[in-house]
């Protein structure tokens, strides 16, 4: 505590901070204050846009801008080459997932189902939510079976809230190999060199 | 009464203390400096034999004791050597130290499947915890690993023997709570497994402990199996008047449904009270039980992701027109 008196005169100002502005009173010249100059001036530059050559405006959808590589848009659950289902239902994208739009419920896989299911325990339902979430790609990250990926789709828009629950039935990708969905884009060199690693279990 | 040192840090203990149980004591008298007890996957303390199998709670002796103050030439099984007056031990102050546990991790780890995913052990298990804290992030082992099929043992229990890292513990269970064990491990050394005499024999009251005496996820309630993930469910502190147990369990809830009921472990992992199958496997229902409260969990541990019930303690303000740094709670607003 500083031992100085603070107590100044009364009326006198004492500025509380020194990030205070002095205020300008300047008087206005007459042309402004006949208003109608500046009026013009603005309508100018307004008027002045109409006849612009370039302009930002894409006609959606019928163009389209172009996406980046590592678009993160809807989710697509990734099935192996044998077009099996990748995904054990291990929750580790739902403890990841800071919005907590991912749900799930485990099941075990029976003896006949051993070409649609990888491993010993699969997602028997799958749902996201898609408008609590963000699209941050954290499952992505999470996901040690790399099963869950963002794609470059867009999830479109409803009138509903129903339809923005995905379940299964939107997320997992075809098991048609002509209709699986291409995520090898978003795969950087980093992700490439780590599935080359044969240590990795789910790798192999 | 022997006074020993762990990490810089004294303690005075009771005759025939072991180092860990010493250490151990360190960590009840100040939480902050639990960080001193080595991990244990085989030592249990409340089960006589237990312990010196699985070498992971290793600890350096640099000096044996105030009578004779010569260094243990090699680390010892803190779990197995009895404290001295005047001993100084070293666990995680030793960097040789730890280099050995992370090579006992690396031997454990060797033909360990790595199915954290599908276990259901996950997220409690001393074997992820090891792993995490002294395990490399590669494997170094280049051979086929060793496998078995999982099998049920009994009605209630599953085996995945592949998982397994031999710490006796369940044998342990079955021979001191139980009346009369009907598994052990057959076979010795690579080959050695957990096995009953006749597959689905085990139908002891007691055998469901079993489970929670497991350091990893070899054995596992077949009545939890696949139902969701440990993190994902809330543990709640319940009992019940139970005839053959003290009925003092942890219920772990998803919305209403009881998923699974386990027995209390205190911090360092271990059941305080055995409870018996009927509690464990049938009593399945919310009606069952008299809920007590939600289960204090670690801060650090995966299952408290996600729950929100923290215990913040209510500041007592000691005046009453409170200042800011009082109100701020530890957030002192910086003095120029």
């Amino acid at each position: 505590m500083s031992t100085t008196n603070n107590m100044s005169a009364p009326g006198s100002f004492v500025p509380l901070t020194s990030r205070g502005k002095q205020v300008s009173q300047k008087q206005m010249s007459l042309m402004e204050r006949i208003y109608i100059p500046a009026i013009l001036t603005g309508l100018f530059i307004t008027i002045k846009h109409f006849f612009r050559l370039k302009r930002p405006t894409i006609q959606y959808p019928e163009q389209q801008r172009p996406f980046s590589k590592i678009y993160r848009g809807m989710h697509v659950l990734k099935r192996d080459e044998q077009g099996r289902e990748r995904c054990t239902s291990c929750g580790l994208c739902a403890v990841a997932c800071p919005a907590e739009a991912i749900t799930m419920t485990s099941g075990e896989r029976k003896k006949g189902e051993v070409n649609l299911y990888r491993e010993e325990k699969y997602a028997v339902t799958y749902e996201i939510n898609m408008l609590r979430c963000i699209f941050c790609g954290d499952c992505e990250d999470a996901c040690p079976k790399e099963a869950i990926f963002l794609t470059d789709r867009i999830v479109e828009s409803d009138y509903l809230r129903k339809p923005f629950v995905f379940t299964k039935e939107e997320l997992v990708e075809p098991m048609d190999p002509k209709k699986r969905i291409d995520v090898t884009k978003r795969q950087t060199p980093a992700v490439l060199k780590f599935k080359e690693n044969k240590v990795f279990a789910h790798n192999r | 009464m022997p006074k020993v040192t762990i990490d810089n840090i004294e303690i005075e203990v009771p005759e025939g203390t072991t180092i860990l149980q010493a250490a151990r004591m360190i960590g009840e008298r100040n939480s902050a400096e639990r960080y001193v007890a080595p991990p244990t996957m085989c030592f249990y303390t409340s089960l006589k034999g237990s312990g010196g199998y699985c070498r992971t709670c290793l600890v350096k002796v640099v000096k044996g004791s105030d009578k004779d103050p010569r260094p243990m030439p090699k680390p010892v099984v803190s779990c197995r050597t009895n404290v001295m007056d005047g001993m100084v031990v070293e666990n995680t102050i030793n960097a040789e130290l730890l280099d050995a546990r992370s090579g006992v991790t690396e031997f454990l780890l060797i033909n360990h499947p790595l199915d954290c995913p599908i276990c259901d052990q996950a997220g409690e298990c001393h074997l992820q915890d090891l792993s995490y804290e002294h395990g490399l992030a590669t494997s170094r082992y280049q051979f086929e690993r060793r496998t078995f099929d999982p099998i049920d043992i009994g009605e209630t229990i599953k085996l995945h023997m592949t998982r397994c890292i031999l710490c006796y513990r369940c044998v342990k269970v079955a021979e001191q709570i139980t009346d009369g064990r009907v598994h052990g491990v057959i076979n010795r050394g690579d080959v050695a497994e957990i096995s009953t005499y006749i597959e689905q024999a085990i139908d002891n009251d007691f055998s469901g402990n079993m489970i929670d005496v497991c350091p990893v996820g070899a054995l596992t309630d077949r009545t939890f199996r696949f139902a969701a993930r440990v993190w994902i469910t809330k543990p709640m502190d319940a009992h019940r008047n139970c005839d053959k147990c003290s009925g003092k369990t942890v219920v772990w809830l998803k919305g209403q449904e009881v998923l699974r009921v386990t027995g209390r472990k205190n911090q360092w992992g271990e059941v305080e009270e055995f409870i018996c199958n009927t509690c464990r496997f049938e009593k399945k229902q919310l009606s069952d039980w008299t809920i007590e409260g939600p289960r204090n969990i670690d801060r650090h541990s995966v299952i408290s992701q996600g729950h929100y019930v923290q215990k913040v303690e209510q500041r007592v303000l000691t005046s009453g027109t409170p200042n800011v740094p009082e109100l701020a709670a530890g957030k002192n607003p910086k003095k120029n």
